[in-house]
């Protein structure tokens, strides 16, 4: 079962995660964007640890609706909202329950990426965050159904996630400011993709040491 | 009345198109502008916009109307009861939204003027 505590050092990980990765993240969207997504993200994932650090709501639920509610705010750009959506999606799926399963967390996911979907009116191929957000979310559900435990599911998942962000190399933007850039926008990976990978790989690295 | 809020990414933007459809109204609470980030850069700040909301809503209802990209995704977080985000060109829909905000039309109305906005041809 997955706790609070979880759920924040999950936080605390994709904090570390995006930082580090901060400068490919920038180069992404140099490429087809405003290359600010690197920065943008890293102050939304700081703010949220710190919040976290000021008071650390005692449900993963509740911990997931405070770190969207302060991405939204700090992280600015498209994809505050995006995350800050997602976010505070899953949080609201997990309800009041002071521990998770990992089935919940699935379901909690699957949520989360229909707020993007939903918020952004963007679908698979559009080469966006959901390229990797969703194969990376209906391999985890796959996992817990077929009866793997949590780290299983969640490598399955960070390996969807990875697969899908690299898929969108060659698409042709269709959502977002790489559209602007119509066929120019190929032969890139797509940098909301690329972070959302991290964010899942950050989950599976939690969950390997917890 | 109804409120109209101008989520833009640039401040000077949203609030030159707030002075603009004033003008031209004349009667009325003007738009409220929200544009740009609270350090005044580009881009889209929702405690900007939460506010701008807050002073736009008289009790008759908000119209938000945003100009590209993460400025319609951050209005869209704001929908809700007596709070609608118009699909309209910014500017034209701006005005179109303010003069019947101005005659004291309803929530429907002012949207609906705005979107006639989109089809206003200019040759």
């Amino acid at each position: 079962m997955l706790d609070a505590g979880f759920f924040a050092a999950w936080v605390e990980e994709a904090a570390r995660s995006v930082l580090a990765g901060k400068d490919r993240l920038t180069r992404l969207d140099t490429a087809i964007g405003d290359g600010d997504h690197g920065t943008n993200l890293d102050r939304g994932l700081t703010a949220a640890v710190q919040a976290l650090a000021d008071h650390r709501p005692a449900t993963p639920g509740a911990l997931l609706v405070l770190v969207g509610g302060t991405l939204i705010r700090r992280v600015g750009g498209a994809s505050g909202p995006l995350y800050g959506t997602a976010f505070r999606e899953a949080g609201k799926a997990l309800g009041e329950e002071p521990e998770v399963s990992p089935g919940a967390l699935a379901g909690a996911l699957e949520a989360a990426v229909d707020g993007v979907r939903s918020l952004g009116s963007a679908a698979e191929g559009d080469k966006t965050m959901v390229d990797a957000l969703a194969p990376a979310v209906r391999a985890l559900a796959q996992a817990v159904r077929e009866g793997r435990d949590v780290r299983e599911a969640l490598d399955a998942a960070a390996a969807a996630a990875r697969g899908g962000a690299e898929a969108t190399v060659p698409m042709q933007a269709r959502k977002g400011r790489a559209s602007y850039l119509g066929p120019r926008s190929v032969g890139h990976e797509d940098p909301g993709a690329a972070s959302a990978a991290l964010l899942v790989e950050a989950l599976r690295t939690v969950a390997a040491r917890w | 009345m109804v409120g109209i809020v101008l989520v833009s990414h640039s401040g000077p933007l949203a609030a030159e198109v707030a002075a603009l459809a004033a003008g031209i109204c004349g009667a009325g609470s003007p738009p409220v502008p929200a544009g740009g980030t609270e350090d005044g850069g580009l881009g889209t700040s929702a405690d900007l916009v939460a506010a701008a909301i807050e002073r736009a809503d008289e009790g008759d209802g908000v119209l938000l109307i945003p100009d590209l990209g993460g400025s319609v995704l951050t209005a869209r977080l704001f929908e809700g009861p007596g709070i609608v985000v118009a699909d309209v060109p910014f500017v034209e829909g701006a005005i179109a939204a303010a003069v019947a905000a101005s005659a004291g039309g309803s929530l429907e109305a002012v949207l609906a003027a705005a979107e006639e906005a989109r089809t206003f041809r200019k040759r």
